[in-house]
């Protein structure tokens, strides 16, 4: 009700100027060079126009009642700890063995541990703006060069200027992680964050990567602006993990990137339940041959939720597989789009390209849309796609019944059955409970 | 004593559908007996199976089910299943994403909570010893209890878990729907020693049987008490063992004959 009523006035737009950017580097004491950076990125975001239902990618969700204004300002941290993260999001995933662990709140970093063994063998884990400042050069050198630039969109742009926190994880050449990194940015404060991922993997790496986005539940609108880069060098190999539930006045906008090198393997889940509105690129590029890449996505949207996502599986090389697979319920008045697309550039041969996406439709009032997209310029390919759309059906509840398992019941499992092949590619027991938890949750309208 | 089933002047249609399947059914089951139920295709043997078990695709028109006294057709099929009642499919659905094992384990919690809603439900060693114990009964590979449940099982396999699940909830009355369609000689025999040890084991009120087979070669396995004939939604003979004979020697042209006349007249 809130969503709706804040939908309908306010600023046509983001109302933050370059004063906020300045405002950010001297609070930060940053480096010239990402100064510099943000300022051209400010300028990029002002040369590029607000989207709008006539842009072909935009043409599903609406934005115009965005509350910009109420939701602009960017938030500051007063006096915070990671006590105010809820414990089940922060505990440990694999009880102490992590490669690190690092929590913000408020975009301030309240919870920080990297395993030294690991420093010493080359591995940097650390929050971005730390980062910059003690690893310049390999920062400027991936930081929105490789994967997400800031000319990809408007908010793009606005996130390479303004980007406020996030974390830097870089794994040199044959240094293989066992222990996964654990990031949570938690938001108690209202208003505007925007947190940035951005992960390299040198050739012959490995590492498994669990990123967590929550907040405190309130009546007062927040913006989020995200970014994601992940980048796979050649024959390593990347799992990460990213589950989204803001709460439920936030809007979401983000872009994110994997790019995958030859013999490489980026195994990537993302998880969509919480916010009020999303729009999210995300897109797979298999950059070397021999690159395999694969997307798990899972999305639950109730009430009033809008979630718009736009997947790209790019085959830049040949010889490259991706594999794509979103599963999305809804239910109440909800809406979701999935559109995507896969690509290949000219005589990209022997290319395996696959994408399916299937919509659990639980009330007649809920929307969803899936459209699949190909644009392939090879002739030897396999590629190939698939959208369903379906209801809950009574043979399964009925067969579930007839064994004494009551009906609400029997719908809970049919619906947890339906993501579970989704959920059992979380590597984490205690996550993949929560999100079970949280699913059910949904289902029985809480 | 009470009979185990009792059904009396059984009307049934599919829902929304004018024409009537089973035209006023008369059956009873007394605990211990076992029932053969035969008859043509589309003489409604599926039908009165489903309707027993309460799916919502069936609408009963007229006519009453008693069972253990109790009426049947005023429960759901939850309700229906926790008193006793078990219905073997003929093509049980596939679930994905639930496994056989948690499937289960939920199905034994809902009658533990229906007799004790503070119940915390069986724990998960014993449910997995007693899982096992069961599987090994139908020569059943351990790894079946990890998969979903029905999906990409063979034929045999279906029917298999299908027993298993009987066994495991151990019912008083067991309809068994084709049971033994698709099943080769050795899947027969796992299938119906399954049953026959079960109705051994339940001897407290004894196992009540309902067969519904197009052949006679099951019974050869589960011997029935009594047999009878289906057709066009009626039951239009009864006897014992050997009326399935009859029927195997010279088909169900028999009845048609007998019959159809008498359906006419009408």
């Amino acid at each position: 009700m809130l969503a709706n009523a804040i939908r309908t006035r306010g600023a046509v737009g983001p109302t933050y100027t370059v004063e906020d950017v300045k405002a950010l580097s001297e609070r930060n004491d940053e480096p010239q060079w990402l100064r510099d950076f943000r300022l051209n990125a400010w300028d990029t975001y002002e040369s590029i126009p607000m989207p709008s239902r006539t842009d072909e990618d935009w043409r599903r969700t609406d934005i115009r009642g965005v509350p910009w204004a109420a939701a602009g300002q960017l938030v500051e941290a007063g006096d915070v700890s990671v006590q105010i993260v809820p414990q089940d999001t922060r505990q440990p995933l694999v009880g102490g063995a992590e490669g690190g662990t690092l929590v913000f709140v408020d975009g301030k970093v309240v919870e920080y541990r990297a395993d030294n063994a690991l420093s010493a063998r080359g591995v940097i884990f650390t929050d971005l703006a730390s980062a910059a400042k003690s690893h310049p050069d390999l920062v400027q050198k991936h930081l929105m060069a490789d994967a997400v630039m800031p000319t990809d969109g408007k908010f793009a742009a606005l996130h390479a200027a303004l980007w406020t926190h996030g974390f830097f994880l870089y794994v040199p050449r044959r240094v293989k992680v066992e222990g996964p990194f654990h990031v949570v940015f938690y938001n108690r404060t209202p208003g505007t964050t925007l947190g940035h991922v951005l992960v390299v993997l040198e050739d012959d790496a490995q590492a498994t990567v669990q990123v967590e986005y929550a907040s405190a539940s309130s009546d007062d609108p927040s913006m989020f602006f995200g970014a994601t880069e992940l980048l796979v060098g050649a024959r390593a190999n990347l799992r990460y993990v990213s589950l989204q539930n803001w709460n439920r006045t936030t809007t979401e906008f983000t872009h994110q990137r994997g790019r995958v090198g030859a013999e490489a393997t980026l195994d990537w889940v993302f998880g969509v339940m919480g916010c009020d509105l999303l729009k999210d690129y995300i897109n797979l590029d298999a950059d070397g041959r021999g690159a395999n890449g694969r997307i798990s996505g899972f999305f639950f949207a109730d009430k009033e939720q809008v979630f718009d996502l736009d997947t790209q599986q790019n085959h830049n090389a040949p010889l490259t597989a991706t594999d794509l697979l979103f599963k999305g319920a809804a239910r109440d008045s909800a809406r979701t789009v999935w559109q995507g697309m896969i690509k290949s550039l000219p005589k990209m041969q022997k290319i395996d390209g696959y994408q399916a996406n299937r919509n659990l439709l639980l009330s007649d009032d809920a929307r969803m849309d899936g459209i699949p997209g190909l644009e392939i310029e090879a002739d030897d390919v396999k590629c190939s796609h698939a959208a369903t759309f379906g209801t809950l059906e009574e043979a399964p509840i009925h067969y579930l019944m007839s064994r004494g398992i009551p009906r609400n019941q029997a719908e809970l499992m049919v619906i947890d059955g339906f993501f579970d092949e989704l959920l059992q590619r979380v590597p984490f027991e205690q996550v993949r409970e929560r999100l079970q938890a949280e699913i059910e949750a949904k289902i029985v309208g809480r | 004593m009470t009979a185990t089933l009792e059904i009396r002047n059984l009307h049934a249609r599919v829902q929304g559908e004018e024409r009537p399947i089973l035209r006023g059914v008369d059956l009873t089951i007394n605990p211990g007996e076992i029932h053969a139920l035969m008859g043509p295709n589309g003489s409604g043997k599926s039908t009165l199976a489903n309707v027993l078990m309460g799916n919502p695709v069936y609408e009963v028109t007229e006519g009453e089910v008693r069972f253990n006294g109790e009426d049947l057709l005023a429960m759901e099929p939850d309700e229906r299943s926790r008193a006793g009642v078990f219905l073997a499919f003929q093509y049980p659905v596939s679930i994905p994403g639930v496994t056989l094992a948690n499937f289960l384990r939920q199905a034994i919690n809902a009658r533990l909570k229906a007799v004790n809603p503070e119940s915390k439900g069986i724990s998960i060693p014993e449910f997995r010893r007693l899982l096992r114990a069961k599987m090994d009964m139908f020569s059943m590979d351990h790894s079946f209890a990890g998969r979903y449940l029905n999906e990409g099982f063979s034929g045999g396999e279906k029917k298999r878990a299908e027993i298993l699940q009987m066994a495991t909830l151990e019912p008083t009355l067991a309809i068994l729907d084709e049971t033994d369609s698709g099943l080769d000689i050795d899947a027969l025999r796992i299938v119906s020693d399954g049953v026959n040890k079960v109705m051994e084991k339940q001897v407290e009120p004894p196992l009540g049987v309902l067969v519904i087979t197009h052949y006679q070669r099951l019974l050869n396995y589960i011997k029935p008490h009594f047999v009878h004939v289906l057709y066009e939604g009626r039951i239009v003979e009864s006897g014992g063992p050997e009326l399935a004979l009859k029927l195997e020697e010279s088909g169900y042209a028999m009845v048609r004959e007998k019959f159809d006349a008498a359906v006419v007249a009408e």
